[in-house]
């Protein structure tokens, strides 16, 4: 089933094309007036094309500045994109403002990466539940409100008595709860989930991830998943997108990502999962780190940090390429068939993936 | 005798509703060269437990009872004065920004020179050598050009390793390391591992590795201590902890890590949270959330019982039957 | 937890941190008390003042210039003395708080409904509306506040015709006061809207199609009051010795109706004339006043400021 290709699974939920977000770094005007020089732009999203399958799940991730959390706000409207196209269900809505058109907007939601920031501290949790359902006029009346929020309280695993109090009352993983009852109180089937559960403990994150997976299941919902955790994607996801530098570098169905990853990017990421089952492991880590997003390198942004990098990665920006199973790669040497076999080989060496468990 | 003895510590927090105790009773040894993990989730004491072995407990917070030794002397009844020569000569601290450790007025070849004078007998110049020496060691090219830089031009990863070469300049023989790979990337992550494991190995220096990431303490330590609630649940070598662990919070919790290869439909999971300090569960304070809990579990406080391999505080090791 | 009765809300006042750190200062208490007696004297100034200084019919120029009550020559019946129309001191300071209380809450009130509006839709809105109020505060702030409320107080006596000057001296007072003052609250509102917006509760509400407006008043503006009040409180201070000042020149209070600053320009002409007790009581009384409110409006910003905790 993850290995099914996208045209089989009929129309997507949401596609993505040509997505770009060009944030101008405007120097302040009077340095601009006497140094003159042109504006500096910040590609932070360049040029993405995603589809999501109703009722998956597809995870974007990559290191910070690769621009993931961008695409997130851009699909919300949270942030107007430069160009491209975002179609919900067929509906364009590029250009809509968050929140707008209403009865597009009531049928995606999201969840923050900051529990202690996306609940107003000055509302009670029944009132936070309850905003969504009041802003789209759900519920005829305060008595069939309250019975809905204290519905949605005891699905994400609250008691209905926890309406009352406020989210300072409630530890990390409770606030991500209720977080997720409001994203899911307009009955929504898409969900932008930015990284939910990096700021939780691992305990914590257990559960919110059964949650979201067993939300899915009873409600039918597909899930944008962003995370820097190959692990937690692992667990969440059908397909996997991998972004580097405002670009996408490799997507593939989630299992096939694993076993056999393209873009010598994806391997390096899956390179620095640490090894629960195998103490004291010495490896010798990819060096680098990611460049400065003004300026990145021309032609491949990865280019300096990879083995397989020659001439042509340098001066040609590659495009993503689909190949067998699905997989989409974009990368001159994997086009190619430049050495790629020994660092594969060395890669599963390496990494014993299905003894890791 | 061990380079590193805690005994018994206890930190405590006075407030005006009693006085909390953040780290309860908590002993370990740390050996010459070796390199321990002290893991838990938030609220469970460890970073607390590092910053009261270098001495450098937040106030309110203080030091409420046991002993903390190295070399066989007492390190937790000393004055600020005399803490701060131990600092640095003897124990040196890694945190999890590295800007905080770092003067953003000085170069960094000033701070490192600074600090190897302060504690070695050298000149300027061959302080210089020796700092320079540093930079090349922690793996940062171009270390002479990079010695007059400010901490400001480096990247993320690179000033970490600047920490790294700073806290080790004076050859310390213990490294204190709170969440130092935090707050970078995951590529970068791997990298600051790698050099801290390799850097401690060649100087035979011993480390306490702050930390909430199981992954880490996999890759790094030799012998790993879990925290819950302000207390040792369970101390023994890595491989044993994180494959057969002892203790029902490791076992939830090492299920609760997702994992690379075929996904299951769920996570282990552990129901509840960590308690907050003022309502720490009579008992076991894990007994709320756990699994295999009996009736004892509620009244009597397990003591760390040596085991085979390892040690852990749990009534299930102490006869008592459920 | 969350008892919503106002029993309820009482003890877990009573219970709260910014209630402990209150019994904990001394000064603080100190001050308080100081206030509260300064309060119930002006609001019941009616009832606990000896005479009502205002009612000629009563004043016997006979009884002008007495020495407080503990000196030679003076009339038990005047506890500090009386001025030179033989009004009651102590009663005259009693009403004259009265009206120096009232400027300063009015004036407060006013400069933080102003400056909390224009700081909100400033730092929410952005762009040219921004920058038109920060440009606007920035030119109110090179002048000293005292010279921008004489402006004020100038251009509204010039509007007003002069056979209402003294009745509408107080509402001119107020608004000089109040027009001036605003800067300090627009600028901190403008500062933490700025930072509040950005925060991801803010987003949520975007994205679930809650309107600008109200995601300003009922998500913004709440989190942003905290800083409101202990500039108020310091300001309520400030405002009061402005009044004063004002007062004091001669283009406040009239002498038919004293403040305290009127009281004090009265009374220095005397000053050297033997009868110190005319300016020395109410200039005790403003320095009290004025002290007390800014040991209260430091201890409010210590305790609220979580870095200081």
């Amino acid at each position: 089933m993850n290995a099914a290709p996208i045209a089989k699974t009929g129309a997507p939920l949401l596609q993505v094309k040509g997505l770009k977000k060009h944030f101008a770094m405007a120097k302040p005007f009077l340095n601009r007036l006497l140094e003159g020089g042109e504006q500096q732009t910040v590609k932070a999203v360049d040029g993405l094309d995603l589809e999501i399958p109703r009722g998956q799940t597809l995870s974007l991730v990559g290191e910070s500045g690769c621009g993931k959390s961008t695409v997130a706000r851009l699909i919300m409207g949270l942030s107007n994109p430069s160009g491209g196209s975002i179609l919900f269900d067929g509906a364009d809505i590029s250009r809509a403002p968050a929140g707008q058109p209403a009865d597009i907007r009531r049928r995606m939601q999201m969840i923050f990466q900051d529990p202690y920031a996306s609940l107003n501290p000055r509302w009670r949790v029944a009132d936070i539940i309850a905003e969504p359902l009041r802003t789209y006029g759900m519920c005829a009346s305060r008595q069939e409100e309250r019975r809905e929020v204290d519905r949605l309280l005891e699905f994400v695993g609250l008691n209905a008595k926890d309406g009352d109090k406020f989210p300072h009352e409630f530890s990390g993983g409770q606030r991500q709860r209720i977080s997720i009852a409001r994203a899911i109180s307009t009955k929504p089937e898409f969900l932008v989930c930015d990284e939910p559960t990096s700021a939780l403990d691992v305990s914590v994150q257990a559960q919110i991830l059964n949650l979201m997976r067993a939300m899915q299941r009873e409600l039918g919902l597909t899930y944008l998943f962003i995370s820097h955790d190959l692990a937690v994607v692992n667990f969440m996801s059908d397909w996997i997108g991998v972004m580097y530098l405002g670009r996408l570098v490799e997507v593939s169905p989630a299992a096939e990502l694993f076993a056999n990853p393209q873009h010598p990017y994806t391997r390096l990421l899956l390179d620095t999962i640490p090894d629960l089952g195998m103490s004291k492991r010495d490896r010798q880590p990819a060096a680098g780190e990611v460049p400065n997003p003004i300026n990145p390198p021309p032609g491949c942004h990865f280019h300096p940090r990879c083995v397989l990098a020659n001439e042509r990665c340098r001066s040609e920006a590659p495009v993503l390429r689909m190949y067998d199973g699905g997989v989409r790669a974009s990368c001159h040497a994997v086009e190619e068939g430049r050495g790629v076999e020994p660092i594969m080989a060395q890669a599963s060496a390496a990494h014993p993936l299905q003894a890791a468990v | 005798m061990a380079l590193l003895e805690v005994e018994n510590l206890k930190v405590e927090f006075p407030t005006r509703k009693g006085v909390l105790t953040a780290v309860d009773n908590v002993s370990f040894n740390v050996e010459q060269g070796e390199i321990l993990g002290v893991v838990g989730e938030s609220g469970a004491g460890k970073s607390m437990t590092g910053a009261a072995v270098i001495g450098l407990l937040e106030p309110p917070g203080r030091i409420g009872g046991g002993q903390i030794r190295l070399d066989g002397k007492r390190i937790d009844n000393l004055s600020p004065d005399e803490m701060r020569k131990i600092r640095g000569r003897h124990i040196g601290a890694i945190f999890q920004d590295p800007l905080t450790s770092l003067n953003p007025l000085f170069t960094v070849g000033e701070q490192l020179v600074e600090t190897i004078r302060t504690h070695l007998p050298m000149s300027a110049a061959e302080a210089k050598k020796r700092a320079i020496g540093w930079l090349a060691e922690v793996g940062i090219p171009a270390p002479d050009r990079r010695f007059d830089q400010y901490p400001h031009q480096f990247s993320g990863g690179m000033r970490q390793r600047v920490v790294i070469a700073l806290a080790l300049c004076a050859e310390p023989r213990l490294i204190i390391a709170d969440e130092p790979t935090t707050a970078l990337d995951v590529s970068v992550q791997a990298q600051i591992i790698a050099l801290l494991k390799r850097v401690c190995r060649e100087r035979n220096a011993a480390a306490i590795l702050v930390t909430h990431d199981m992954g880490v303490i996999a890759e790094t330590a030799d012998r790993v201590a879990v925290m819950y609630a302000g207390r040792l649940a369970e101390i023994g070598p890595v491989a044993h902890v994180l494959q057969k662990p002892s203790h029902p919070y490791t076992a939830g919790l090492m299920g609760s890590i997702p994992r690379v290869g075929p996904r299951p439909e769920r996570l282990i999971q552990i129901e509840g949270s960590m308690p907050r300090l003022t309502d720490i569960p009579s008992g076991c304070a894990f007994n709320p959330r756990c699994p295999k809990v009996f009736a004892e579990c509620h009244r009597v406080r397990p003591e760390l019982r040596q085991l085979a391999d390892g040690a852990a505080a749990c009534l299930l090791y102490e006869g008592v039957t459920p | 937890m969350s008892d919503t009765s106002f029993t309820g809300r009482l003890r877990s006042f009573a219970d709260s941190d910014l209630f402990y750190s209150f019994r904990r200062s001394r000064t603080t208490v100190i001050a308080a008390v100081a206030l509260a007696l300064l309060f119930f004297g002006a609001i019941f100034a009616p009832v606990i003042a000896p005479f009502d200084p205002f009612d000629i019919a009563h004043l016997n120029l006979l009884d002008s210039e007495l020495p407080p009550a503990w000196m030679e020559g003076s009339n038990p019946a005047y506890i500090l003395g009386t001025d030179t129309q033989a009004r009651d001191v102590l009663s005259s300071i009693l009403y004259g708080l009265r009206i120096s209380l009232f400027v300063g809450f009015a004036s407060v009130i006013l400069a933080a409904v102003l400056g909390v509006f224009l700081g909100l839709v400033g730092g929410f809105v952005g762009g040219i509306v921004d920058a038109v109020i920060m440009r606007v505060a920035d030119v109110l702030l090179s002048f000293p506040a005292i010279l921008v409320a004489l402006l004020i107080n100038g251009v509204m006596r010039g509007i007003l015709p002069a056979n209402q000057h003294e009745s509408a001296a107080i509402l001119v007072l107020v608004l000089a006061i109040g027009l001036t003052n605003w800067v300090q609250y627009a600028r901190t509102v403008r500062g933490s809207t700025l930072v509040e917006r950005q925060r991801e509760y803010v987003q949520a509400a975007r994205t679930i199609g809650v309107g600008r407006l109200r995601i300003m008043l009922t998500h913004i503006l709440p989190n942003v009051l905290g800083p409101v009040l202990v500039i108020a409180t310091i300001n309520l201070g400030m405002a009061v010795l402005t009044e004063a000042t004002l007062s004091f020149l001669g283009v406040g209070m009239p002498a038919t109706q004293p403040s305290l600053g009127t009281l004090i320009r009265v009374g220095n002409e005397y000053l050297f004339s033997g009868i110190w007790w005319v300016v020395i009581f109410p200039s005790a009384t403003l320095a009290v006043l004025v002290l007390a409110v800014n040991l209260i409006g430091d201890w409010l910003r210590d305790a609220l400021n979580p870095k200081l905790r």
